[in-house]
């Protein structure tokens, strides 16, 4: 009488579409939440999804209930007390006894916060809802690229465990029907003709025996045209093409002088999070390389990089040099994607700042995909913005851009890599 | 036959043992079900049914969604355990068991969802009057299939615009009190003439220009509805002006959904109770035949008391009166009643007292409801042993009065206060359409009746505003206390006439 069945094979997942309703719905808010958390996690934390809070009155779905006062009669059970007629003081608001019934369940609730976690992948794509990599030119094709095999029709030689069947046999079918097809009308002719001579009751017998003898031949003519032939056979084809490397590399360029402080540097932080999330999201291997620098620039892991304080004045061609020295000693531009970031409060010994254009200009753009500059103060501009402004004036892969305040970060990460190119100045 | 494996581990081939042994039980306690189909599933899958209702299939919608989110965080953090099974009201019975659950759990949910709540699915009046057993699942296919093609249609936002409508106003999609025709062939036929006498009607010229009344176009302006409509999505469905056919059905699916789950409202303690009535009373018997082992007894035990506890008022733990408490005692009271009557039953029960237990438990799941059953089988031992006491919360007075407790005056009082308790009219506002304007602006007035001066909540206003989706022409909401006064509450205006 009864069934079993095991379901358990049909996996989990039946509520996926709901989910992506639900996440859909509270876009505005998820993001909203997205933005506040991206200050409290690691650079290369990325594995993690992330904890999203939504006010519970903005996911509450109304109905029509009775709210507080009136009369309200209840039975409850465990008398431990009182006798018929006794009177109880009201239990403080919001106390002890929960409401057991059903319709009062909606107007207990506070306004507790709705909590969840989202996934890794739908954390990124909330994050980067809208975003493109810019300047995304192909890799250079040489020979140290890597390479993908892809199928690509068939051929006529080929190695055995190629061997197309289907195909092959599709085309000795169509040979056979093709090289016999005048032979089969000569022989459906004579047939008619030996049949009528058979009805014919004064046939000539010579004739007869003539035309069983063509028939015949004709017979063994069409036996004759062999089922496969060498030629039939096909094989399949597979050629190999360069794929655009798909790994890269991300250098966080800042400045750890005294006049950068924690507060500036947490600013910095959250962009090359950003950053980093973003590259992962397009790149399976991203490997990031920390330099820090004063007056001398030195490649430190990130901790250092972003918590030791450092005092001592500012020169930024050094760090641009540290970087174009490790380009050149472990990261092939041919092999690697280069995205470079740094962070500054502008300051800079201003000899320095042409050399820095100058730098960039000859050396690192060109290795570069791309180059983002911010700059992380309230003071007026000096002479290293207008230095690089120039230099963004030449190149379309280098940007600068200018951040105030903590909740500047997000919109001016999503102007630097908006799908809409116009945006980016 | 020799003693049944006690696991833990359960496999197929055990489970069918079990269910065999528990199947012919059943049939010698007359319990008549549908044929089951018995799913064993993980608790990922587990956590999907409960988002979408405990239904194996249903449309897409956020809300759903938003369910699964909240239990997969409550389950993932410890807060709450899922239920160890789900069981659908359909035919065949569909029952969900977690792959978690050892031996002893899986013979338990078989025997409490196969077997107890499977015969009163198929014979309890209320299912038996509003829902079809047969239909369901395949109408939910139905319903996914539409919503997802007008999601392709109209826009997936659109859709959930309206579904998010039909939802706010989902407890008022019933029929309370008609019974809805079951569409035989006869009935059929007869619809298709009156259609056709209705067309017949429409050719007789003389007829049609013989000038109508005064009167009755008179009475029409006055008032329509003539009556008011307390199922203001059948409402809408057949009377909205400007809605889109399929918003009309899209209306229709939310309301026949909401139906199919009125009956499940209103036996929660008779149905919980019979289930649980009946696993303890199957598995017992088991044991007493000495087919199941002293451990599987003590899992099964500890399971069961956990199940049927019931914390006291002032306990942290209270969360009203458990279903499977009340239900699972007043079953276990009836056939104690039955088989050795006290004179205190005699006098509360007449001819009950003391009548064959079975048929009596029978006739009690077959034509009772909670409201009904409670007033009809709670008994005083049921009031003394749950100790329970009336109070009344009247927010004029600064105090709360115990009206009543469990002695000889009290009885009959807390007996009819507790199945008030479940009398859904009483736990669901009485709000109904009072009145369109069909001449004039073609306004909507819905009218509360409160009850005992309990005011309506501030959800209101956004119940409203779906009510105005739907109808979209203004809608108004008004109180009619009970000295007959009618004072408005609100009103949700088009932003035309706002402006």
């Amino acid at each position: 009488m009864s069934h079993f069945i095991d379901r358990r094979p049909n996996g989990k997942g039946k509520s996926t579409v709901n989910r992506q309703r639900f996440i859909r719905r509270y876009k505005q808010q998820i993001k909203r939440s997205v933005a506040d958390a991206i200050g409290n996690r690691s650079v290369t934390d990325i594995e993690s999804g992330e904890q999203i809070t939504i006010p519970k009155r903005d996911v509450s779905e109304p109905l029509f209930h009775t709210g507080k006062g009136g009369s309200q009669r209840r039975v409850l059970p465990g008398n431990d007390q009182f006798a018929k007629g006794d009177k109880i003081k009201r239990p403080p608001q919001g106390g002890g006894q929960g409401s057991g019934e059903g319709d009062a369940s909606n107007s207990g609730e506070g306004e507790d916060d709705f909590v969840f976690s989202l996934s890794k992948d739908e954390y990124l794509d909330i994050l980067f809802d809208g975003l493109e990599l810019p300047n995304l030119k192909k890799t250079t094709v040489d020979s140290s690229t890597e390479f993908e095999t892809f199928r690509a029709g068939y051929q006529t030689e080929g190695i055995p465990s190629n061997l197309d069947i289907v195909r092959s046999l599709k085309g000795a079918v169509a040979r056979k029907i093709a090289m016999t097809s005048g032979s089969r009308k000569e022989l459906k002719q004579l047939e008619e003709e030996y049949q009528q001579l058979l009805k014919d009751p004064h046939h000539d017998q010579a004739k007869l025996l003539k035309l069983e003898d063509d028939i015949e031949h004709l017979k063994q003519r069409i036996a004759k045209v062999p089922f496969i032939d060498t030629f039939d056979l096909r094989f399949r084809n597979y050629e190999k093409r360069p794929v655009p490397s798909s790994q890269a590399v991300m250098f966080c360029l800042m400045d750890v002088s005294g006049s950068m402080d924690q507060a500036t540097k947490d600013i910095a932080k959250r962009f090359y999070i950003l950053l980093y999330l973003f590259l992962t999201a397009r790149y399976d291997n991203v490997e990031v390389v920390y330099i820090r620098h004063h007056t001398q620039a030195k490649e430190v892991d990130e901790h250092t990089f972003f918590y030791s304080q450092e005092t001592g004045g500012t020169i930024v061609s050094s760090a641009l040099k540290a970087m174009h020295q490790i380009v050149k000693d472990r990261y092939d531009p041919a092999e690697w994607n280069i995205y470079a970031a740094q962070a500054s409060d502008g300051d800079n010994w201003s000899d320095d700042s042409p050399l820095c254009r100058d730098l960039l200009e000859k050396e690192l753009m060109p290795l570069t995909r791309f180059y983002a500059y911010i700059e992380i103060t309230t003071r007026d501009h000096q002479s290293l913005w207008r230095e690089y402004q120039k230099v963004s004036a030449t190149w379309e892969n280098f940007v600068c851009k200018h951040i105030v305040t903590v909740d500047d970060i997000l919109p001016v990460f999503r102007e630097l890599f908006s799908t809409n190119a116009e945006m980016r100045t | 036959m020799s003693m049944l494996d006690d696991g833990p581990d359960w496999n197929f081939q055990l489970l069918e043992q079990y269910d065999a042994e528990i199947s012919a039980l059943a049939k010698r306690f007359k319990l008549d079900t549908y044929p089951n189909q018995i799913e064993v599933i993980t608790a990922e899958q587990m956590m999907d049914a409960y988002a979408s209702i405990g239904m194996p299939i249903n449309y897409s919608h956020w809300s759903f969604g938003k369910k699964f989110i909240h239990t997969e965080q409550n389950y993932k953090r410890g807060f709450m355990g899922l239920a160890y099974e789900i069981v659908i009201n359909s035919d065949p019975c569909i029952a969900y068991l977690m792959e978690e659950n050892t031996v002893t759990m899986q013979a338990l949910v078989i025997a409490h969802a196969c077997y107890g709540h499977n015969s009163f699915f198929k014979n309890n009046y209320l299912f038996k009057t509003w829902t079809d057993a047969s239909a369901i699942i395949d109408y939910l296919v139905f319903a996914k299939g539409y919503v997802a093609k007008c999601e392709i249609k109209h826009g997936v936002e659109a859709v959930e615009h309206t579904l998010d409508a039909c939802h706010a106003l989902m407890n008022y999609g019933v029929d309370r009190y008609k019974r809805p025709p079951s569409l035989s062939i006869e009935e059929e036929k007869h619809r298709q003439e009156e259609r056709e006498k209705y067309l017949q009607s429409q050719v007789n010229d003389l007829w049609r220009t013989l000038p109508k009344g005064e009167k009755t176009i008179h009475k029409e302006r006055l008032h329509f509805p003539p009556e008011p409509e307390e199922n203001i999505l059948y409402f809408i469905e057949k009377h909205a002006p400007l809605l889109e056919p399929w918003q009309r059905e899209l209306v229709r699916i939310v309301r026949k959904v909401s139906q199919y789950f009125y009956p499940q409202k209103q036996t929660q303690v008779m149905n919980e109770g019979w289930a649980t009535f009946w696993h303890y009373h199957l598995l017992n018997t088991l044991y007493d035949e000495g087919k199941v082992s002293d451990r599987f007894m003590l899992e099964f035990l500890q399971s069961h008391t956990g199940v049927v506890a019931q914390p006291d008022y002032n306990s942290q733990y209270f969360s009203g009166i458990n279903p499977y408490a009340l239900g699972f005692n007043m079953f276990m009271d009836i056939k104690r009643y039955c088989e050795s009557p006290t004179p205190e039953d005699k006098e509360w029960f007449g001819d009950l007292a003391g009548s064959n237990w079975l048929d009596t438990l029978h006739f009690a799941m077959q034509n009772f409801k909670d409201e009904s059953f409670i007033s009809q089988f709670l008994s005083p031992k049921i009031m003394r042993d749950f100790r329970l006491f009336a109070i009344e919360d009247d927010s004029s007075k600064p105090f709360i009065n115990v009206s009543a407790i469990h002695d000889e005056i009290g009885y009959k009082q807390i007996r009819e206060q507790l199945s008030a308790q479940y009398n859904l009219s009483n736990l669901e506002p009485n709000i109904q359409i009072y009145k369109v304007d069909f001449r004039g602006d073609r306004s909507l007035t819905l009218r509360y009746y409160p009850q005992q001066g309990k005011p309506l909540a501030t959800s209101k206003e956004e119940v409203l505003k779906h009510l105005h989706h739907l109808w979209k022409f203004d809608v108004h909401l008004e109180q009619q206390n009970s000295d007959g006064s009618v004072v408005k509450l609100s009103s949700c205006c088009s932003e035309s006439s706002a402006a």
